[in-house]
């Protein structure tokens, strides 16, 4: 094995960690984002702005950085997934404006407060459900000649890709909801109790659906999964999430403040690792493995010797910001 | 009609990065002005310095968060519409990039809320030092980024090997021959730039009788801060052109209007560049200027522009306005600020009623040298978006379709034109109101 393996091998655990914290750290804010809209009053949507103001930026960060490491890790990857999602991506960054914006403009630009809600909830609900069609879009793969993406503007959309979409937007209200169970009480936490059931059940219809199509929209993937002996070493994964789901409805009707919020981390974790075991080792569905659009190992090692630095210390201090806004929500931040 | 993806995307891009690049050229400033009042509050214990801090923080909070959401639009245009330019280049500037999320965005948005939300949650100190440390990110931020932008300008480091560029000395690649001058000079653009919108609203403030004893200290310290950075920016504007002349003299050319090669060359201070006929129209010419300030001799050659093919030629009519605009208007700082040390001898810096119309009236000109001169940077470079190898044509990924270029142009430019102004109108409001009656207490 030659040192560039093995940098293959770290970079992929780099992006895949960063692509997964994004989801579940965005995940939980955007499907606030899109709870917001359900709120019944002006002040439970201050509550729930309160909630994620501090943190969101930080946790929008890691989109930027699992992109940039894609760039820079797997160029070639990057330079035909991107652009073959040319519009849903148009989607989910205008939609992440229009989101990002309202925090500060629905408090200063009194006028038009109600445009600025709107947004901020139209906004999280189109990046959640451009982010998912994307997804569905990556599983599905794409067409290539060479180093080029050479399909057309509308090839993501099919039904599958759409299903997705949903899909996600259910799985990121489910988060959005466990946070929201931590942070507030009284009415609005059992609003977010009732909305994460509702959740719930369309992620699970999603996971259905998903898992049953995508083997019939891949013979790779139907290969890897119903063939002996992996389906035995991967029934657990099915099983899991049965249980974990069973886990979470019961939390979510029951008292405890944290099990709904972790119970539906472990649901990502599980649909996630799903997604990787169905794709390994390629990284542009049916074209290119991770080895074959790494770059260089010169550029994967001078990044790699200050990403495993610099990593473990944004970890800390992110951490340490969580910490400091730890609790319910507070009104009497300092600012507004 | 024929729908250009090359030419939209073009559009596209600088679309996008004229407004993103007004965001930082006000959060770079402003985060290290806060730093310092944060540090001058915590030293001193003086409600006057929390106040004008906690002021301006809120107008931080607005443009950063604007800066952050147009931000992140900008990495994936490198996939959306150049695809063909990240194949080619990322093993070079994709760690580039990585890194300024690495060491800046990650620090700035952590610390931001602590900056926003968390006087009340932390000590003093921690809060000075999360000013400090957002302050210390947006200048990593500069540095990556400008890097990045530089390796583009003045390639240096690597080896092309299949059409890709493959890195071989990182330490070149950083610190490419063009890389230092441009850094200094934008980020002292960007300082410049948060200078005169602070002594524009301060001068307002004092008009309106509003809190005029916080904004005579913002007038003043600020004034004294431009007084050193506006000479020193202009320095460096002098010793960027003559590393530019080195490594891009067809840009230089036609910065200055030059077609034909020529010795003890005139500056042109004013004139009609026209491309067909090659020559200038109703120029206004200074004998053996140009020469001195490019080759700091009276009789120094330049080259010109019909050394040239034509394919390998810059635009001329726009660097050479664009340049024209950015130092005209540094001329004018200079003479603002020999105004106020004028002033200042007579001890009438906060009475002179035009002085305080004219540092109003400067609060957007920083913001507009900004763009005049990326704008002279990055045309210049044409036609090549790696100097000299590789085509802004060959940049763009096959597949991209007029239609979809104009589709995304004209979403994002309907979006910006609702988010930005709203973004300064908000930023305005907030500035209108003052300082907020906070306690003197502590004060002298
Ligand atoms: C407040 C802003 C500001 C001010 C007052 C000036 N500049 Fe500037 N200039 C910039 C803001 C800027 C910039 C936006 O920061 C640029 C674009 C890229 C860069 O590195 O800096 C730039 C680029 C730039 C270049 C590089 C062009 C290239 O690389 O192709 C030169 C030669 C100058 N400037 C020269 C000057 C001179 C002689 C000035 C004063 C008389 C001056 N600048 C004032
Ligand atoms: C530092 C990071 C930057 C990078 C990596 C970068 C890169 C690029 C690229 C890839 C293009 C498109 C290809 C081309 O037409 O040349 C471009 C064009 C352009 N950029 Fe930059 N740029 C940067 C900064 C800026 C900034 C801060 C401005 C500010 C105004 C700017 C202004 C422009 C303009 C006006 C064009 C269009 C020029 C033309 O196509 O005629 N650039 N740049
Ligand atoms: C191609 C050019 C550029 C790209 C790809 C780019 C990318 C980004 C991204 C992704 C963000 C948001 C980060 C976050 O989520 O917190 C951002 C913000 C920022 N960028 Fe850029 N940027 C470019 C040009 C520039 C230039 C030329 C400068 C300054 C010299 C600059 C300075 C900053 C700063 C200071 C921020 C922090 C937010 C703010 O202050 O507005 N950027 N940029």
């Amino acid at each position: 094995m030659s040192i560039g393996f093995d940098f293959v091998i770290i970079w992929t655990v780099i992006l895949a960690g960063g692509i997964f914290l994004y989801v579940l750290l965005d995940g939980f804010d955007l499907g606030v984002g899109m709870l917001y809209g359900l709120a019944p009053d002006r002040d439970s949507r201050e509550v729930l702005m309160s909630s994620i103001a501090p943190i969101w930026d930080g946790n929008e960060t890691w989109l930027v950085f699992g992109g940039l490491s894609l760039l820079a890790a797997f160029p070639l990857a990057f330079a035909i997934i991107v652009p073959a999602l040319y519009l849903p991506m148009l989607l989910m960054l205008l939609a992440l404006v229009f989101r990002g914006v309202a925090f500060e403009f629905r408090v200063e630009d009194e006028a038009h407060r109600g445009f600025w809600d709107y947004g901020f909830c139209v906004g999280s609900i189109l990046a959640s459900f451009a982010q998912g069609v994307m997804l569905g879009t990556f599983i599905e793969g794409f067409e290539v000649e060479g180093r080029h993406f050479v399909g057309g503007s509308l090839d993501f959309l099919t039904p599958f890709s759409v299903l997705s979409g949903f899909g996600l937007m259910a799985g990121y209200g489910l988060l959005g909801a466990g946070w929201l169970i931590m942070k507030t009480t009284g009415a609005i936490q059992a609003r977010a109790r009732r909305q994460g059931r509702y959740c719930l059940i369309g992620v699970l219809l999603a996971i259905a659906m998903v898992s049953l199509w995508t083997p019939h929209v891949s013979a790779e993937v139907a290969a890897r999964w119903f063939s002996w002996p992996n389906i035995l070493y991967l029934s657990p994964v099915p099983v899991a999430t049965a249980l974990l789901a069973l886990g979470v409805w019961r939390a979510l009707g029951g008292t405890s403040e944290h099990w709904p919020f972790v119970g539906a981390v472990g649901l990502f974790v599980l649909a996630y690792a799903g997604i990787a075991i169905s794709l390994w080792p390629m990284i542009v569905p049916h074209h290119y493995t991770l080895t074959e659009a790494a770059s260089s190992e010169s550029t994967q090692g001078f990044l790699l010797a200050g990403t495993l630095a610099l990593l473990p210390v944004i970890l800390t201090y992110t951490a340490w910001s969580y910490w400091i806004f730890r609790g319910k929500v507070r009104r009497d931040n300092g600012y507004h | 009609m024929e729908l250009d993806p090359v030419l939209l995307s073009r559009l596209q891009f600088a679309w996008l990065i004229g407004w993103h690049i007004l965001m930082p050229a006000l959060t770079v400033g402003l985060a290290s002005y806060i730093a310092l009042l944060e540090g001058a509050y915590l030293v001193t214990g003086r409600a006057r310095y929390l106040r004008i801090s906690t002021y301006w923080i809120k107008v931080f909070a607005v443009a950063f968060g604007i800066g952050v959401v147009s931000g992140v639009i900008l990495p994936f245009q490198f996939g959306t519409n150049w695809s063909r330019f990240a194949d080619a280049t990322a093993d070079v500037l994709g760690p580039l990039f990585a890194y300024e999320a690495l060491s800046a965005f990650f620090l700035e948005a952590s610390f931001l809320g602590i900056l926003l939300f968390g006087r009340k949650l932390v000590p003093q100190w921690v809060h000075f030092a999360s000013a400090v440390i957002i302050a210390a990110g947006t200048l990593f931020s500069s540095f990556w980024i400008i890097a990045a932008n530089s390796w583009m300008q003045t390639p240096a480091g690597f080896e092309i090997v299949d059409g890709r560029f493959l890195p071989t000395d990182w330490f070149e690649i950083v610190f490419n021959p063009s890389f230092p001058y441009r850094f200094a000079h934008t980020v002292v653009a960007f300082y410049v730039t948060t200078g005169f919108v602070v002594t524009g609203v301060a001068a307002w403030l004092i008009r309106k009788g509003r809190a005029r004893d916080d904004a005579k200290v913002m007038l003043s310290m600020t004034l004294w801060l431009l007084s050193l950075l506006v000479p020193l920016q202009i320095l460096l504007g002098d010793l960027h052109g003559l590393n530019t002349l080195a490594h891009q003299p067809a840009k230089v050319a036609a910065i200055e209007g030059r077609w034909e090669t020529e010795a003890a060359f005139p500056l042109t201070l004013f004139a009609i560049p026209d491309e067909e006929s090659e020559n200038n129209r109703y120029a206004v010419d200074v004998p053996r200027l140009g020469s001195l300030i490019l080759t700091h001799r009276g009789d120094g050659t330049i080259k010109g522009l019909r050394e040239w093919p034509k394919e390998d030629r810059p635009p001329v009519a726009v660097p050479f306005f664009a340049f024209r605009i950015m130092v005209g208007i540094g001329v004018l700082m200079l003479v603002l600020i020999g105004a106020s040390w004028w002033l200042r001898a007579r001890g009438r810096l906060y009475e002179s009623p035009w002085f305080l119309r004219a540092a109003i009236g400067f609060i957007p000109l920083g913001f507009v040298a900004v763009l005049a001169g990326w704008t002279t940077t990055e045309v210049g470079r044409q036609p090549w978006t790696v100097y000299g190898l590789m085509r802004t044509v060959d940049s763009v990924p096959p597949a991209l379709t007029g239609g979809e270029a104009l589709t995304s142009l004209l979403a994002y430019m309907a979006v910006y034109l609702v988010v930005f102004p709203t973004g300064f109108l908000v930023m305005a409001r907030f500035l209108r109101d003052g300082p907020a009656a906070l306690p003197e207490k502590g004060d002298e």
